[in-house]
């Protein structure tokens, strides 16, 4: 496909850790390939320079706790014209978004001396909730090839390629030992959204569910599985708030043990 | 030039998180110099409360992206403080290498990615790669190399898996450690000529008598392990570091600013290790620094850059030693009985010293945690740097003084997502 111009590409930063714009920079062998196709246009974890918009790819990192950010994201979105969100913070609220589960102001006196120094949102919520996202890559930390396909596929006008199905799949495939099954080690692999390659499982232990859920989650399931193995309420409901603990299919799974 | 000023940076680039910087002077004299942190607050703190023990190494990963190593060994190390657990061996050994992976990576991305284009006068890494490949391609090989390391020993290089109270959950095989040393050797090589290049940089002629503050171990290049020291006296268990440093928290910033009680503001990461461990560096590493002319002391902040060049040569060097002697423990990880009570732990993040605090219950569920990440204890010796740095620079241009000032923040390789919270340039003159 011919160009007469190098497309334009942003990163933002909201509520987050900073791991998942840094998977750009851990594309060690790709980065200046990258840099080639691609004019890096308002990127400040890496650059002084910064060139208006509009862009052509917003990556966005990190959720919504503050109102001047949810005022912020409108202005990205209004510059943006594909909105990428990165990681689970920006796709479900991350792990910040545990507070949404509790009276906020009582974790700012936990951590502040002053808390009236301290303005924040009662939630922490994902982009998708504040203004329309064009695809959003999972994970946490998103792994760094899929960025690089979903930035050219989306580029390029095609679907990216990232298979939506389990990280259980991805065991099978690779012929690991199920976790579960051989040693009742508590795993989210069946209804956690593929990306990692089976990390955990691979490792020797349990599937923490950092790549969120997969699509049609039988999270209800699981949950009976893992209290046949001994897990308890408070085991299930720990697990489900994790790092995608504001993620619909995972809040319910929790609320539902939490209420017994 | 203008008497009265402000010098103001609204968004602080080529830096982990969201700051800003302002500094307001009048007649020719610093009036005030705030580091606007303005990274929204994740409150960690609050939400491992009623989290199991074993989980903390994950969750605590998550307040940063650039060294998530850091706290899991901070978090790891203080459970086990709490369950009276001593790892020692080829276990303790395989996290001084995890921890040597993170500081490669870390210090080669400040070094070559966020630092040198200043020195350069290059907005960024990719303008530098522009006039520069193979200078680029280096940096970027050897800050693969020490992801290659997390990578096989952690699972992934962000956010890594493998790490657990006790040890690791498996143990990659011999053969595949071995794999790695041809790398290492090319990065000992490349991180020697990084030295040179580095220290043939121009620094700015500004010296502070800083306190450093650093861990110092009797037999090692400190990571994980030993007491916390400083050049003004300071020599204390790492359990005593609340007694002695409390954190303030100011109106401008969601973080927190620690000071050392009775003495103020001190300084934390590679120039306090370098200065306070200078004996404790492999030859390879000291030969090196003497070469570029350092000394067996730094307190030139400009220089970090050569210190991270040198303390990332020691890394491979240490990698190396390690893979070269490594050991299959008999188990991945030694067993340990859960028990309730409190654990302190200080490990050596590539910025500095990271405390970690936790009170468990009998059960091994956190009551209480308390973290404080490097970038916090440096926040208040980067404003004072300020403070002294401009009045004999006014004479300067706007731009080249902000950029300046930009630079001074850089050379703590600030992390503000750790320190909870970005960076933003306000030079206001009256």
């Amino acid at each position: 496909m011919s160009r007469t111009h190098k497309p334009k590409l942003a990163v933002w930063k909201f509520a987050s850790c900073d791991g998942c714009q840094l998977s750009l920079l851990d594309c060690e062998d790709e980065l200046l390939a990258f840099a080639e196709v691609i004019q890096i246009a308002n990127f400040p974890e890496a650059s002084r320079a910064v060139i208006q918009g509009k862009y052509d790819i917003s990556l966005v990192e990190g959720s919504i706790t503050t109102s001047h950010d949810a005022e912020r994201i409108h202005k990205i979105r209004r510059q943006s014209k594909i909105l990428i969100t990165i990681g689970a913070c920006a796709t479900s609220g991350g792990i910040q978004a545990l507070r949404n589960f509790t009276d906020v102001s009582r974790y700012t006196s936990i951590v502040y001396a002053n808390p009236s120094y301290i303005s924040t949102l009662n939630k922490s919520t994902p982009i998708r909730d504040h203004v329309y996202v064009d695809f959003e890559l999972h994970g946490c930390p998103i792994n760094k090839y899929q960025l690089i396909e979903v930035c050219s596929a989306l580029l390029h006008g095609r679907a990216p390629i990232t298979p939506s199905h389990s990280v259980c799949m991805e065991c099978k495939r690779k012929g690991n030992v199920c976790v579960m099954v051989a040693h009742q080690t508590p795993c989210l692999g069946p209804v956690t959204h593929a990306g990692c390659d089976a990390l955990c499982p691979s490792y020797n232990r349990g599937c923490f569910g950092c790549y969120g859920p997969k699509e049609t989650p039988q999270t209800s399931s699981l949950a009976k599985k893992w209290k046949e193995i001994g897990a308890t309420n408070d085991d299930i409901v720990r697990a489900f708030r994790g790092f995608y603990s504001y993620a619909e299919p995972f809040r319910k799974e929790s609320e539902a043990y939490e209420e017994e | 030039m203008k008497k009265n000023r402000t010098i103001k940076v609204d968004y602080l680039a080529r830096v982990e998180g969201e700051g800003g910087l302002k500094i307001r002077i009048k007649d020719g004299e610093v009036k005030e110099v705030k580091l606007n942190i303005f990274e929204p607050p994740r409150y960690f703190e609050g939400f491992l409360r009623g989290r199991l023990y074993s989980e903390a190494p994950d969750i605590t990963a998550r307040i940063c992206g650039i060294c998530p190593v850091a706290y899991q060994m901070s978090s790891i190390h203080a459970m086990e403080a709490v369950f009276g657990l001593k790892i020692d061996g080829p276990i303790r050994e395989l996290r001084r290498l995890l921890y040597c992976g993170e500081w490669i990576e870390s210090h080669v991305l400040h070094a070559y990615l966020l630092h040198a284009p200043d020195f350069l006068g290059y907005q960024d890494a990719i303008q530098l790669a522009g006039d520069h490949p193979e200078v680029v391609k280096a940096g970027l090989r050897l800050k693969k190399t020490g992801n290659e390391i997390v990578n096989l020993l952690g699972g992934r290089e962000i956010h890594p898996i493998n790490a657990r109270v006790g040890g690791w959950y498996k143990i990659p095989p011999r053969k595949k450690f071995e794999a790695l040393l041809e790398e290492l050797k090319w990065a000992r090589d490349a991180a020697i000529d990084v030295v040179k290049f580095t220290s043939s940089l121009n620094f700015p002629d500004f010296e502070r008598d800083y306190e450093y503050v650093a861990l110092s171990h009797p037999d090692e290049y400190a990571l994980n392990e030993g007491r916390l020291i400083s050049n003004k006296g300071l020599d204390i268990a790492v359990d005593e570091y609340e007694e002695h440093f409390e954190e303030l928290h100011m109106k401008h910033s969601t973080s927190l600013h620690s000071h050392h009680i009775g003495y103020g503001a001190y300084h934390v990461g590679p120039l306090a290790r370098y200065t306070l461990n200078y004996e404790k560096l492999s030859p390879i590493a000291k030969q090196a620094a003497q070469e570029a002319g350092l000394g067996t002391a730094c307190y030139n902040p400009f220089k970090s850059i050569v210190v991270r060049a040198v303390e990332t040569l020691w890394a491979c060097d240490e990698a190396i030693r390690i893979i070269e002697n490594f050991e299959m423990p008999a188990t991945p990880w030694l067993d340990y009985q859960i028990c309730g009570g409190i654990g302190h732990a200080v490990t050596e993040a590539p910025r500095g010293l990271l405390y970690h605090r936790y009170r468990l219950d009998h059960k091994g569920y956190i009551r209480t945690a308390k973290l404080v990440p490097p970038t916090a204890q440096n926040l208040r010796t980067m404003e004072l740097d300020l403070h002294e740095f401009i009045p004999p620079r006014l004479q300067k241009s706007h731009e080249e003084l902000t950029w300046e000032c930009e630079q001074a923040i850089r050379n703590y390789d600030p992390c503000i997502s750790c320190s909870c919270h970005f960076l933003k340039l306000d030079l206001i003159n009256e």
